[in-house]
């Protein structure tokens, strides 16, 4: 672990992607403290008389959405709910995935060959579409939001963890284990999860990344997280009616999204460098 | 039976043509041209029985006719493929005499067997057409229904009479026969083509389809044989109108500008509003035409679910609800609304106020009704832009006299299951989903939405109201059937409705305008352009300045 | 091989077969009734009943998967409950749309990220390299509505060198085009770059070298012809994400393609189109996956299909 630190501290990238997401995750715990309105307020002058945002000005750092609420509380409101939902459904596809592809890769037989038949039908649904139909059915909430998420996204772990456990349960040592009688489970979770620790690491960093892309997708096509709930991707979707005169409310949030998105990307990249040695210098 | 001249059926004009602007000044009018119109989604259907959107209610009218029609750019019915009619002193009994020598596209003439025949479609459940029930008061209708094979209640004594009885007066009859629906279809057509008959419609109207190619395009050329308008001798003006599907709003304003569209079908695009009723240019060549729909969007309370069974609770939200600054959050394109008819609406009360923006006053009324503190509740609402900012405006109001409404955005489909299920959706709010009247009659806005027949498993009276009192007087005005009695019905409506204020089921929050814009070389009225009758607009009386 | 194909072709089946069966399934799950939004708004209680009847939606559910298998066998995919079109000439209008959106963006993706990754590969290690790498990182983590409504601003609002959408022409397709390849350039770009580092390690380059070839036509000629084989495989993984990523990019431009499709279907529940574009984007995926699969031993000889 200490010398796994000391390659990623090495690594320029990886120290921005962690300074990165520190400041982010600071940002939104301080939210309150920090935001210099309520998210929600919708103030009677904050649109014009023609109904239109306002403009970056002295009372509103980054003007007003379409219904005259702050901007810049939003915003950092909104880096909560990015991260809850990255964090949240993120880890619990990591966790479904995980488990399938221990059990899939050490069992085999026709369990796994079940569960990995299942996750080769999964391959095969167009993401989105699934997401949105999942959307339409259970009112999204966000705890819905992130259960859809996990739904759709534990397929490739779930992959990449068979690949490896298949590996790992051929060597020596586990046959050594096995037919020393030890049960399954104390194999499963003494001998193989822990050389998965690091693909997991890895995976539980880089697909941080793209559940925040998905959970800002749906919300843009309006089946997100429900409104008032600020979220980066639903302030797109309200203000994309005054795009072109206004571009700012879309490009302040898009380039928030942008920033965690490629903050964990790359914290994730480094990290499987520093976790694989065969990669080394790549 | 007694005759009854067609000027007395125009009696029934209603005080609604008043407030439309007169008819374009026929001399200035030349024949020929062409037009392109922009849509974004493609047109669903073209057979009158089962369109039923906002796009094709008036194509269909280009390509078929009904008994029944109405003067251009007003309310008011006149006879189209029937020459004349007579109604019967008990209002039961609607005899039609056609008109002789009219040929559907294929050359064959009409008959009274088509009109038989059309209806007969239309109850036939194999149809499916969504227009059934606007029939269910022809006689025979419930019979047909439930497998019978004609429909007992119209009659053909000759080639060129059609006679309907009705099981009780209905005095919107002749408004449901210039329906879209009601469009005489020839039925060697519609069996030749089976189930792709909504793909080559064939009618007797002043347009035949010539060109549709899925995604892309259609085209309709003017029909020469074309001589029962009712209108003016050279109407229809235009030699061809082109749909072009599939055209991006933004894209369409672009290419109106460079001439290579003349009317946006979906109107101007949210993005480019404010900027182009702007425009100085644009109003100058009068490019930007506007007019009221006769429409209203509103905020149902399921009477049903407490604590909305208290009227008090109902008229609280009433005055909590800031209905100027919605009006403003969608760029002023709307009045805000006092009461569920439109002021384009006969019945529609202009000395009402309803109730007024008055927080204090809705505090006082929960209070009173047993909520000092509010009450939590949820509020659907459709998830299309601006749908859920409505909402969010509407929340932040409510929060203000202490009602927390949780929103649910959610997909139209949903929303109205949810609506239609007794004890699911406290509020709704209408937006994307609103009543556009079928039409121009007070009635259009009662029953499916306010009254009792509504209010059953699967209706679209979300607010679950039912009151007997104002059913027993709706059924009384609608039997109104003697075109002596029109003034007098619209009164009877306008109390309902003002007694239905006072159950209070509704926030009415505002009728929409309609704004378009149209290529410089488009001329006439706007209101040719948001027609109330032909849904949206009236092609026939469509022309080009530079028409030749 | 035949062996495999045949093999690989009966496991797609099946899987075309689980994805039909789990949207059918959802479909019905959605908390909406499809026979209301056909029956209108006047529709009495009876009328309903009678099109749920004749659309045979009355039946159980498994009742009417095998009803609805026993068509799409015959190659039917039913009608649209709305349009009453029938699904397959909808979705025929539609996917040419679509697979020429395709084809622009899987042109923009080799186009930004092979050369990237050459230049990167070649220039391991220094600040160029480094550049590469963050500009690739950056495309894949961008949202797609949010690149595709910047370049829509500055390319199209700014400076006007592009329709601001629609479909028709080639300089309708530059931009959404654009959106998908950059995303995938950034892919691409780091796949080029790693497997052409390899490639370089590998003797007969260094051989080459030894032989006196220039530079840049060692890397051309000997570098490229191994290292794009992987890239090939990825254009097959590709299809399954542009076929879920058409929905956004197809509404953000107003292209008329099967996403619109999907999207509008999903809203209205038009159940026959959302199975029928479903397993069109199926079997599209699968299609590609299996391409991918059968390049494979041609990038590494040690890998045998099975």
């Amino acid at each position: 672990m200490a010398y796994t630190w000391r390659r990623l501290s090495k690594d320029p990238l990886a120290l921005v992607g962690m300074a990165t997401i520190a400041a982010i995750s600071i940002a939104a715990l301080s939210a309150p403290w920090i935001a210099p309105f309520d998210p929600r307020e919708q103030f009677f002058d904050g649109l014009t008389l023609e109904g239109a945002p306002l403009p970056p000005d002295e009372m509103f750092f980054l003007g007003t959405d379409l219904l005259g609420r702050d901007l810049f509380s939003r915003l950092l409101y909104g880096a909560r709910t990015s991260l809850v939902i990255g964090v949240v459904a993120n880890g619990a596809a990591v966790a479904v995935g995980t488990l399938l592809g221990i059990v899939a890769g050490y069992v085999q037989g026709w369990v796994g060959a079940a569960i990995m038949r299942f996750t080769d039908l999964m391959m095969a649904f167009p993401a989105l579409l699934l997401a949105i139909a999942l959307a339409a059915i259970f009112t999204p909430s966000l705890w819905i939001v992130a259960m859809v998420i996990a739904l759709v996204n534990w397929v490739q772990i779930a992959r990449v963890i068979y690949t490896e456990t298949t590996a790992l349960a051929a060597r020596e040592y586990i046959e050594a284990a096995r037919a020393l009688g030890a049960a399954w489970p104390r194999i499963l979770f003494l001998h193989i999860l822990p050389h998965l620790i690091p693909t997991i690491l890895v995976w539980a960093t880089l697909g941080i990344a793209t559940t925040v892309l998905l959970e800002a997708t749906l919300s843009f096509l309006g089946i997100g997280v429900q409104p008032p709930t600020p979220s980066w991707g639903g302030i797109i979707f309200e203000s994309q009616s005054y795009f072109l005169s206004a571009p700012w409310l879309v490009f302040f949030p898009g380039i928030a999204i942008m920033v965690m998105a490629l903050a964990f990307n790359l914290v994730g990249d480094a990290l499987r460098d520093a976790l694989d040695p065969t990669q080394r210098g790549r | 039976m007694k005759p009854s001249p067609i000027e007395r059926i125009i009696g029934l004009a209603m005080s609604a043509a008043v407030l439309m602007s007169p008819a374009v000044a026929a001399e200035e009018a030349k024949r020929g041209g062409s037009i392109v119109v922009s849509y974004k989604d493609d047109i669903a259907t073209l057979d009158p029985a089962i369109g039923y959107d906002w796009q094709n209610p008036s194509m269909m009218q280009l390509i078929g006719d009904g008994l029944m029609g109405y003067k251009m750019g007003t309310t008011d019915l006149v006879p189209d493929l029937a020459e004349s009619f007579t109604i019967s002193e008990d209002g039961l009994t609607y005899s039609f005499a056609l008109r002789k020598g009219v040929k559907f596209h294929n050359g064959r003439e009409l008959k009274s067997a088509d009109v038989k025949y059309t209806f007969e479609r239309l109850v036939n459940p194999e149809t499916q057409s969504p227009g059934q029930g606007y029939y269910a008061v022809i006689e025979g209708f419930d019979e047909m229904v439930s497998g019978a094979d004609g429909l007992s209640g119209v009659t053909t004594p000759d080639d060129y009479t059609v006679i309907i009885k009705l099981t009780r007066p209905n005095a919107v009859f002749l408004n449901v026969l210039a329906m879209h629906f009601s469009s005489i279809v020839p039925k060697e057509e519609v069996e030749k083509y089976g189930a792709d008959w909504g793909r080559n419609p064939v009618g007797t109207g002043a347009y035949k389809i010539t060109e549709w190619t899925l995604g892309q395009r259609i085209v309709f050329e003017r029909n020469p044989d074309y001589q029962h308008g009712t209108g003016p001798e050279n109407v229809p003006y235009l030699d061809k109108i082109t749909w072009e599907v599939g055209q991006d709003p933004s894209v369409a304003l672009l290419r109106l500008k460079k001439g290579e569209v003349d009317i946006l079908g979906d109107g101007i695009p949210p993005a480019q509003f404010v900027e182009a009723v702007e425009n100085p240019e644009f109003n100058e060549r009068g490019m930007i035409v506007e007019n009221p729909m006769i429409q209203t969007s509103y905020v149902t309370m399921n009477v049903r679910i407490p604590p909305f069974d208290n009227v008090l609770v109902r008229k609280a939200v009433n005055m909590a609800i800031n209905k100027d600054r919605i009006v403003r959050l969608i760029n002023n394109r709307a009045v805000p609304a006092t009461q569920p008819l439109p002021p384009n609406m006969p019945g529609h009360d202009g000395s009402y106020e309803g109730y007024a923006y008055d927080p204090a006053k809705a505090k006082e009324l929960l209070a009173e009704a047993g909520f000092p503190d509010g009450f939590e509740t949820e509020l659907w609402s459709m998830n299309t832009d601006p749908n859920p900012r409505i909402a969010q405006a509407i929340q932040q109001d409510l929060a203000q006299v202490g009602i927390k409404a949780e929103l649910h955005s959610v997909a139209s489909s949903v929303v109205i299951a949810a609506g239609g299920e007794a004890e699911q959706a406290p509020m709704i709010w209408s937006g994307g989903m609103a009543w556009i009247s079928d039409y121009p009659d007070p009635s259009g806005f009662y029953w499916s939405i306010l009254g009792c027949g509504g209010a059953v498993p699967g209706g679209w009276n979300w607010a679950w109201y039912c009151n007997e009192d104002v059913e027993v007087k709706a059924a009384k005005a609608d039997a109104m059937a003697d075109p002596a009695l029109a003034q007098e019905r619209v009164d009877l409506w306008r109390s309902i409705y003002l007694e239905i204020m006072e159950d209070a089921p509704w926030v009415p929050l505002f009728h929409s305008r309609y704004f378009t814009m149209r290529s410089a070389r488009m001329a006439g009225d706007a209101v040719l352009y948001v027609s109330p009758t032909y849904i949206p607009m009236h092609y026939e009386y469509l022309h080009a300045k530079d028409a030749q | 091989m035949l062996r495999y194909l045949a093999r690989r072709l009966a496991a797609s089946a099946l899987i075309l077969i689980g994805v039909s069966v789990i949207t059918f399934g959802l479909t019905f799950l959605i908390p909406a009734d499809p026979v209301r939004m056909i029956a209108g708004r006047s529709a009495s209680p009876q009328a309903v009943e009678n099109i749920r009847h004749q659309l045979g939606l009355d039946k159980p559910i498994p009742v009417q998967y095998m009803n609805y298998v026993t068509k799409l066998v015959q190659g039917d995919l039913g009608r649209s409950y709305v349009q009453k079109a029938e699904v397959s000439r909808l979705i025929e209008s539609r996917l040419p749309a679509t697979l020429l959106l395709m084809a622009g963006a899987i042109f923009f993706e080799i186009l930004i990220g092979l050369p990237a990754g050459i230049l990167a590969a070649t220039r391991r290690g220094r600040l160029l390299d480094r550049a590469v790498m963050i500009f690739s990182f950056a495309g894949v983590s961008t949202p797609q509505f949010v690149l595709g409504l910047l370049l829509l601003y500055v390319f199209a609002n700014l400076l006007g060198w592009f329709p601001l959408s629609g479909f028709g022409t080639l300089s309708h397709l530059i931009l959404p085009a654009l959106t998908l390849g950059i995303a995938g350039g950034g892919w691409y770009s780091r796949m080029m770059r790693s497997s052409m580092i390899e490639v370089l390690h590998h003797d007969y380059i260094r051989t080459a070298r030894a032989k006196g070839l220039s530079g840049p036509k060692v890397v051309l000629v000997h570098g490229l012809r191994n290292a794009i084989l992987p890239v090939i495989a990825m254009v097959g993984l590709d299809i399954g994400i542009f076929m879920s990523g058409a929905v956004v990019v197809e509404s953000v431009f107003g292209w008329p393609g099967i996403g619109q499709l999907a999207w509008l279907a999903i809203q209205r529940i038009d159940i026959p189109i959302i199975m029928g574009v479903t397993l069109v984007a199926a079997v599209a995926i699968v299609i590609g996956n299996l391409l991918a699969d059968l390049t494979a031993p041609l990038i590494d000889p040690r890998i045998r299909l099975r």
